[in-house]
């Protein structure tokens, strides 16, 4: 019985005008758009200068701030007054006031004092561009002081400097840490939503009514409902592994194969769940809307775009039954760690749970009599 | 009368405080062709349903095919075939491959439902249209091509839910040239129509009104009971009674 009914879905699937090509396009355009636009690096930050010195020294803090890269000098004002008018008419986004007699100071009495203020409308960009302007500052501090300390032949004060190194993703590229996530959502999205409109399709049409006076067997239905998007996930994410490689040079660390495995798994988790809401809902826009509604409280909640760590305790508590969040995981742990499956085993118990349980309830919430 | 394939025992279906099926009762023998009357909203396509394992009744005694309607509607499943109001093969499917779809549900082999095939598409005078998309048929077509596939797997009992609705009298004809045909192999026909001319070429009918069966018998029997001339005057003495709205 399930031979014929899965010759139906691939028939239905394939011959569908917009599926095979959504499930062909989704992929390209989101690996090769996205990691370049969902960007959490900081740079061209706009920098309006209110410099009341005019020395030397204040000069050359102004183009070591440039020379950084991640400002641009925007504004130059007057006064205090000016610059905060640049950054209210959204010309500049943070102000570096230096005090008049800011070289004399440093020189006679060894401190000065400048002024940091940053517009944190956008938390996120204000914080992380006085972070880097007050880590400039700070350079800028050392090296005037080994200069002093050379002029004046005497000992140089002791200064500590970190030297940091970023393991699994030494240049701290953000795309590398993004693609991998990218995969899992693609997945999400066309392992869950393909289903979720599939059978409340049927109601809408009315087949569904022939198929459930027919002695089916509702575990072979849902089995024949689910393959179709399990063979279309290793598709997408094959597409996916190859544009990672091709587009950014990403190959995983780990084993392709525990890839694979994992994949399959969580597919069958999102797409179980789909089933669950379309067999719950009476019109296509009902599913959509509940399926959107899941979905992006699974993104938001899985550590995509946002560390879990530093989510509130309640939210993190969530999250432990959020299937994404694990995939997601995983996927980093494979692409940049390299992890095997033996480091993976918790997370592989977990996602199988979900993907029995999700698949189960498919079955059982799929009703054959009113 | 032959042995009951359709039994049914003060039947009733409420859905809230709304009774679509009001305790009815009557038995259909095998091998008949019975029609099951009533104007829109009377309750037939809800009793169709139930005898048809896709609703639950609320109470009441039934068996179809001697199976429990509560129990066993799985089992019922097996020996019956159904044809909805609203057409409901698959659109983007071709003619054969819905045959073949609902030909291997029923548990038949690849080679069985290859010969089945061939001679329906002989009989319906098909045999050009077997890769035509569903979608692209006309409606007359999509009608007989729904009936054959609901009797496909022979079954015992076939349920036709206005089977010639929105069809033009030639077709309509035709149609219950094919019901004949399967009756004649045994097949028990249970049909609803709003065409009182199809009811005279029912074996026996009954007349549903308000959710309850008003009138059960041959045509003639009917006709001579209302003191009617035709089958239309017998169903407008009774569905004037009607208090329920439709719709």
């Amino acid at each position: 019985m399930l031979r014929f009914l899965l010759e139906k879905e691939f028939k239905q699937l394939l011959r569908n005008a917009f599926i095979p090509r959504l499930i062909l396009f989704m992929p390209v355009m989101i690996l090769l758009v996205l990691p370049w636009a969902a960007n959490q690096e900081i740079r061209d930050l706009r920098l309006s200068v209110v410099d009341n010195d005019h020395s030397t020294f204040s000069g050359r803090l102004i183009r070591k701030a440039v020379a950084s890269g991640y400002f641009r000098l925007a504004d130059v004002s007057a006064s205090d007054e000016e610059a905060l008018q640049a950054v209210e008419s959204g010309k500049a986004d943070i102000i570096l006031n230096i005090e008049p007699g800011f070289e004399t100071n440093l020189v006679r009495e060894g401190a000065a004092k400048v002024m940091v203020s940053a517009n944190a409308v956008n938390s996120m960009k204000g914080g992380l561009g006085s972070y880097y302007l007050s880590s400039i500052l700070n350079d800028y501090a050392v090296e005037l002081r080994k200069e002093a300390g050379l002029q004046a032949g005497g000992k140089i004060a002791p200064v500590i400097t970190l030297a940091s190194q970023g393991r699994f993703n030494p240049h701290l590229d953000y795309k590398v840490f993004m693609i991998p996530a990218l995969v899992v959502m693609l997945l999400t999205i066309l392992g869950g939503f393909l289903p979720a409109l599939n059978i409340v399709g049927e109601k809408e049409t009315g087949t569904i009514e022939q198929i459930n006076v027919t002695p089916v067997n509702k575990f072979v239905f849902i089995l024949a409902k689910l393959i179709p998007y399990w063979v279309t996930g290793f598709v997408v994410l094959t597409i996916c592994i190859l544009i990672a490689a091709g587009g950014y040079g990403l190959v995983p660390k780990g084993n392709l194969a525990v890839l694979y495995l994992f994949a399959a798994i969580y597919v069958l988790s999102v797409s179980g769940l789909g089933l669950v809401i379309s067999n719950h809902s009476n019109t296509l826009q009902q599913a959509m809307f509940v399926m959107w509604f899941f979905t992006l409280i699974f993104v938001l909640m899985s550590g995509l775009f946002t560390p879990i760590t530093s989510m509130p305790d309640w939210a993190q508590a969530i999250t432990a039954i959020n299937p994404l969040r694990y995939f997601v995981e995983v996927m980093r742990m494979i692409y940049l760690k390299g992890s095997s499956l033996s480091d993976l085993l918790p997370h592989l118990l977990v996602l199988a749970a979900f993907a029995l349980f999700c698949s189960l309830w498919a079955v059982l919430s799929y009703r054959k009599n009113s | 009368m032959r042995e009951a394939v359709i039994y049914t025992e003060k039947l009733t279906k409420r859905f809230g405080d709304f009774t679509a099926v009001d305790h009815i009762s009557f038995e259909v023998g095998a091998g008949e062709i019975f029609g099951f009357l009533g104007a829109n909203g009377a309750g037939k396509t809800t009793a169709m349903r139930i005898l048809c394992g896709l609703s639950r009744p609320t109470s009441g005694k039934g068996t179809v095919a001697g199976f429990d309607i509560y129990r066993q509607s799985e089992e019922i499943k097996k020996h019956i075939g159904y044809m909805s109001q609203k057409f409901s093969l698959y659109e983007d499917l071709k003619v054969w491959e819905n045959m073949r779809l609902f030909g291997g549900i029923y548990g038949m082999s690849s080679r069985q439902i290859g010969e089945k095939t061939e001679t329906i598409l002989k009989e319906l005078g098909f045999a050009d249209e077997r890769n035509t998309m569903v979608r692209k048929l006309p409606l007359g077509w999509k009608q007989k091509l729904a009936f054959s596939v609901s009797i496909f797997h022979e079954p015992k009992i076939v349920f036709l839910d206005e089977p010639t609705g929105g069809v033009d009298p030639v077709t309509r004809r035709q149609f219950w040239e094919l019901i004949y045909q399967a009756a004649n192999r045994g097949i028990t026909v249970f049909v609803t129509t709003h065409y009182m001319d199809e009811a005279e070429y029912c074996g026996r009918i009954s007349i549903m009104v308000d959710g309850r069966i008003e009138a059960l018998d041959s045509p003639a029997a009917l006709r001579q009971q209302f003191r009617a001339a035709n089958m239309e005057d017998v169903f407008q003495q009774l569905a004037r009674k009607a208090v329920r709205k439709v719709d």
